[in-house]
């Protein structure tokens, strides 16, 4: 645990790729405090996180207890300021569910993130988190899911999938899987590709006389998607790939 | 409408296109055959501005235009149609909004007004019925799960769609079977056999031609058009190969 009295450092597992000068710009009170959310069974809590201001830090952090079947559907767009970190702490008691789904886009020197901690704390619960991440210039994006299964929670069903899309050299991505088991009946998936834009498949847009920008736009919107593929609700779902695209127009 | 003069392009320092020389004008269909390793694709690929594919020499003229000086996506607005030999799949985008995008694309460079959704689902409808396609495969991602015929039959619906000046069909044949062939034979015709447009066609074999007559067949041989005819001469290929024709 942090220790409340210093600045996170790099030295953390944590904070190992987060921008920690930046966070000199909030007190240590700002840093520390976290927010409560607790969802009593059978309910569903969802929430839209929007990180879109132009510069400086954006942190937030969120820590979600789950009662007995009840879910919790966040779902976020990290495209704004120079640091901006997401970090949710989840708690899943029987049969709940947690569903995360992020994107993070940006150049320049800006650095986005999410951490995630999610502790599979009784049998049965699920958990589904779907992160992509889109830099360019010297930008970065990172994802740092860590996943507790405790030893009694049997039959844990848990699932973490980072995508990376670089469209420019010197941009870079960064995903940290950690699991730690004690369970024994237990699915955990994780899954993490970093990649660059499909130069056939921008060929062939270019050759049916798509722009290059506009071709970029639909290659990067596809990539993008399946972060909020879980949401049903389809405008939902297009507000946010547009909001997250706004800022596509920066890069090269 | 099509000139081509003395080309030589090349890929990874490679020269594969060696002083290439043709014209085709505006109601003629032109079939280019040839072994392997020729430099059919590399022509059709030099035509649409595939990046890698170096022009050393020579020029190319579209309707009095310096094509090789324009992008990619301004050769496609220009009216001109590069049918791929292997189809590009793209996973999450569908067709209809790839080509809707496309072709509102085109019609904005060229100054038009772009098409609304139901004239464009309409006009989409059209030509995948012309082309035997089932409409809800346009609905589905580009070319993501399509068989090797349904790839070559999309890619004229694009055609059809796009409704270009000048195509250039890189082997459109391949991977089709019997009944495919003389649909995507048909497609050809219904869509550019007109008197204002233009085909090259590229292929290895003669069935294609049943279908779409040609007026002109060409031999590429190492990087030139060794031997140029009417129709018999892809009958002859055909019967004695390319061995003994482009000798």
């Amino acid at each position: 645990m942090l220790d409340a009295t210093t600045y996170p450092t790099r030295r953390e597992e944590n904070w190992r790729y987060s921008d920690v000068d930046a966070l000199k710009s909030l007190d240590l009170a700002a840093i520390n405090s976290w927010r409560e959310i607790t969802v009593p069974a059978g309910e569903t809590h969802r929430e839209i996180f929007t990180f879109d201001q132009a510069d400086g830090t954006d942190l937030r952090r969120l820590r979600v207890t789950l009662g007995k079947g009840a879910e919790c559907e966040l779902f976020a767009v990290s495209a704004g300021s120079q640091y901006a970190r997401l970090e949710v702490e989840v708690t899943l008691a029987s049969k709940a569910h947690f569903e995360f789904g992020g994107v993070t886009l940006g150049g320049d020197s800006t650095i986005r993130e999410f951490v995630t901690r999610t502790i599979h704390a009784e049998p049965d619960a699920t958990s589904n988190q779907t992160v992509r991440a889109v830099h360019w210039g010297k930008g970065t994006g990172n994802f740092l899911g860590r996943i507790d299964v405790v030893r009694d929670a049997q039959r844990t069903d848990a699932a973490q999938d980072f995508k990376g899309l670089l469209l420019e050299r010197g941009a870079s991505a960064n995903a940290v899987p950690q699991l730690e088991i004690f369970a024994d009946d237990v699915k955990c998936a994780h899954g993490a590709t970093v990649g660059q834009l499909d130069e056939q498949a921008r060929f062939y847009m270019a050759a049916r006389g798509l722009s290059p920008d506009m071709a970029r736009k639909l290659l990067v919107r596809a990539f993008l998607a399946d972060a909020f593929a879980a949401l049903d609700d389809e405008a939902e779902q297009e507000r946010l790939l547009e909001q997250a695209l706004t800022v596509l127009g920066d890069a090269v | 409408m099509l000139k081509i003069e003395n080309l030589h392009a090349e890929i990874d320092g490679k020269e594969i296109l060696r002083g290439l020389n043709l014209e085709v004008n505006a109601g003629e269909i032109h079939a280019i055959m040839g072994p392997n390793g020729a430099g059919k694709s590399t022509l059709a690929y030099v035509l649409g501005g595939r990046p890698g594919y170096e022009v050393t020499q020579g020029s190319v003229t579209f309707n009095g235009e310096d094509l090789l000086a324009m992008e990619p996506h301004e050769r496609a607005a220009a009216g001109t149609f590069l049918g791929f030999q292997y189809p590009v799949e793209i996973p999450g985008v569908s067709n209809v909004q790839f080509l809707r995008e496309a072709l509102n694309s085109q019609r904005k460079s060229r100054g038009e007004e772009p098409l609304s959704g139901g004239d464009f689902l309409k006009l989409a409808r059209e030509k995948a019925a012309l082309l035997k396609l089932d409409m809800d495969m346009l609905k589905r991602n580009v070319n993501v799960g399509f068989s090797g015929g349904e790839k070559k039959r999309a890619e004229m619906v694009q055609m059809g769609i796009l409704d270009p000046k000048f195509a250039v069909l890189d082997e459109t044949d391949s991977g089709l079977d019997i009944d495919a062939l003389k649909t995507v034979g048909e497609g050809i015709n219904a869509i550019m056999r007109k008197p204002d447009k233009a085909v090259l066609l590229i292929t290895h074999y003669q069935r294609l031609l049943d279908y779409v007559k040609p007026d002109v067949v060409h031999v590429l041989a190492k990087g030139r058009i060794v031997k140029t005819g009417g129709p018999e001469l892809a009958l002859q290929l055909e019967s004695e190969g390319y061995e003994t024709v482009a000798a």
